[in-house]
């Protein structure tokens, strides 16, 4: 029997025209998979380069007072130090972090120092880089457990509090950092409060290490680093180096913390470095250098034991931490 | 042979699709591209791809229900050793890169970490299921017990889930989203299954 074809032959689809266009459809399906496939990776993989366009900043030679790196450690790339930040402000992507805080306004800048002083004095960018800087080499470790060796350029926290002349009532030091939703959009999706605030007790603040930096690798700070001023305590956690400073308030009392008040539990007031104390979500005993594959042990004090740890002595670091 | 029927277009793009994101991850690797943590990267980057696999196995379901697109059924178990593949490179990372390949040390950071203990377990679960992958094992369970054993998954997505959530600082938004999207994709279960429940269940007097 012989069935009939329900369409007319004249409008079937010669054999030729169809095998074309399932052809051109595959291939159309394979190149838009692909497309969206290397397309979703690359947007959450790391960005590219960042290049120093900072300006050179002139420093003097000092005796070194600080340990000196050991003979394996050397110091991490302007790419690493510039390309993988915590700053929750700008995005909390490590590695997007210099891409969005390219537009951030540094200049001018004023950092207000006030609360218990003889006097109190507002210094304005200028004023902060007639300090007499110098080049600090220390080690940086993060609480999450990654750490760097970074060129800072900067001079003793010290020397700023000085002229200030803290009153003899004063123990503590509270900083905060510049905030501004307009500048930092996405500092919704912290999930901190903001403005970023940290504190050092006096003679924390005072020691020879603490550093307020201006720059790094010889040129003033990149915006993701902290530009135009930051703190830099070698012998704690990254996050107790709070960025970009615009208020610095001598106390009687213990200042607030960011992190402290996001998660009391995790993080302390101190938050010194310390390889037996872990935090409860991950253990602090090793570290990865940036740069590096392996691990490496974290060392007390971040390997600044023998300057700093007078200042802990008969304190429970453990209940201190 | 039309787009639906052609099972061996569909294997080869979801094959191919699959494997691009590791051939990516190695190709950065390789070039140096991948950051000034690549370690912290590739876990990450691992870790999201097994519940970005896990989602996709649990969205075929759906789709056939409201879309009728049938021939996904056929691709379902190769989305699933994904996940268990990206599963895999999670954990290797983990035990090479953050516990040095001293594994008497992993015992205890299980026990005293409840996110590493959901992620290993999750894992774990996911063993059994990508042991039975093969036509011969459903063969060998049977249908219906294999597909029992299979709904593993919704445990292990939940457990993908909490374990991504836990390890964040602050910023949640990248698990919200995979919570957000597992609750669809469960509710929507929850929700068939009481339909069915109600449409089977004699009227009542």
């Amino acid at each position: 029997m012989k069935e009939r074809s329900p369409i007319p032959s004249s409008e079937v689809t010669p054999e030729e025209t169809f095998f074309n266009r399932r052809f051109f459809m595959k291939s159309a399906i394979w190149a838009g998979s692909t497309l969206a496939t290397a397309g979703l990776y690359r947007t959450f993989s790391p960005r590219p380069e960042v290049r120093n366009t900072g300006a050179a900043i002139a420093t003097v030679a000092e005796p070194s007072l600080e340990t000196t790196l050991a003979a394996d450690e050397k110091v991490n790339s302007f790419t690493d130090i510039a390309g993988y930040n915590n700053y929750y402000e700008f995005s909390t992507d490590k590695s997007e972090v210099a891409a969005k805080a390219k537009d951030f306004v540094t200049d001018p800048w004023s950092v207000q120092v006030g609360g218990l002083v003889q006097k109190p004095r507002t210094f304005d960018l200028a004023d902060l880089l007639k300090f007499e800087s110098v080049e600090r080499t220390y080690r940086f470790r993060c609480v999450e457990g990654w750490s760097m060796v970074i060129p800072w350029v900067g001079f003793p926290l010290s020397k700023l509090l000085t002229m200030v002349e803290p009153l003899s009532a004063a123990t503590h030091v509270a900083f905060e950092t510049y905030y501004d939703i307009k500048q930092m959009p996405d500092s919704r999706h912290a999930g901190i409060d903001l403005p970023y605030v940290e504190g050092l007790r006096l003679d924390e603040a005072m020691h020879p290490l603490t550093l307020l930096a201006t720059g790094l690798y010889g040129k003033t700070l990149p915006n993701q680093n902290g530009a135009p001023v930051r703190l830099v305590v070698p012998w704690k956690y990254g996050f107790k180096s709070i960025k970009s400073v615009v208020k610095i308030t001598l106390m009687d009392r213990e200042p607030p913390t960011t992190w402290s008040l996001a998660n009391p539990g995790e993080y302390g007031f101190y938050s010194n470095v310390n390889p037996t104390v872990d935090h409860p979500r991950w253990s602090q005993a090793h570290e990865r250098r940036i740069g590096e594959m392996g691990s490496r042990r974290t060392l007390m004090f971040n390997g600044y034991a023998e300057q700093v740890a007078h200042l802990y002595t008969g304190m429970d670091l453990s209940a201190d931490f | 042979m039309t787009f639906n029927s052609d099972t061996r277009f569909h294997r080869q793009l979801f094959v191919f699709n699959g494997l691009l994101p590791a051939v990516l991850i190695l190709i950065d690797y390789w070039r140096g591209k991948l950051g000034a943590n690549p370690v912290e990267f590739v876990t990450r980057a691992t870790g999201v791809l097994t519940l970005v696999f896990l989602i996709l196995t649990l969205l075929v379901t759906p789709l056939r229900k409201i879309y009728g697109w049938n021939w996904l059924l056929k691709q379902r178990r190769l989305l699933g050793l994904y996940a268990f593949f990206y599963g895999l490179a999670h954990l290797l990372t983990y035990l090479a890169y953050d516990r040095d390949w001293q594994l008497q040390t992993v015992v205890g950071d299980v026990r005293q970490r409840p996110f590493i203990a959901i992620g290993m377990f999750s894992f774990l679960l996911m063993v059994p299921l990508a042991v039975t992958s093969t036509n011969a094992m459903i063969k060998k369970l049977g249908g219906p017990r294999w597909a029992q054993l299979h709904r593993l998954t919704y445990y292990i997505a939940i457990g993908g889930v909490l374990h991504y959530w836990a390890i964040v600082k602050s910023d949640v938004r990248y698990p919200f989203f995979f919570a957000v999207v597992l609750a669809l994709l469960l509710g929507y279960r929850v929700v068939m299954s009481i339909k069915k429940a109600r449409g089977a269940a004699p009227r009542a007097s």
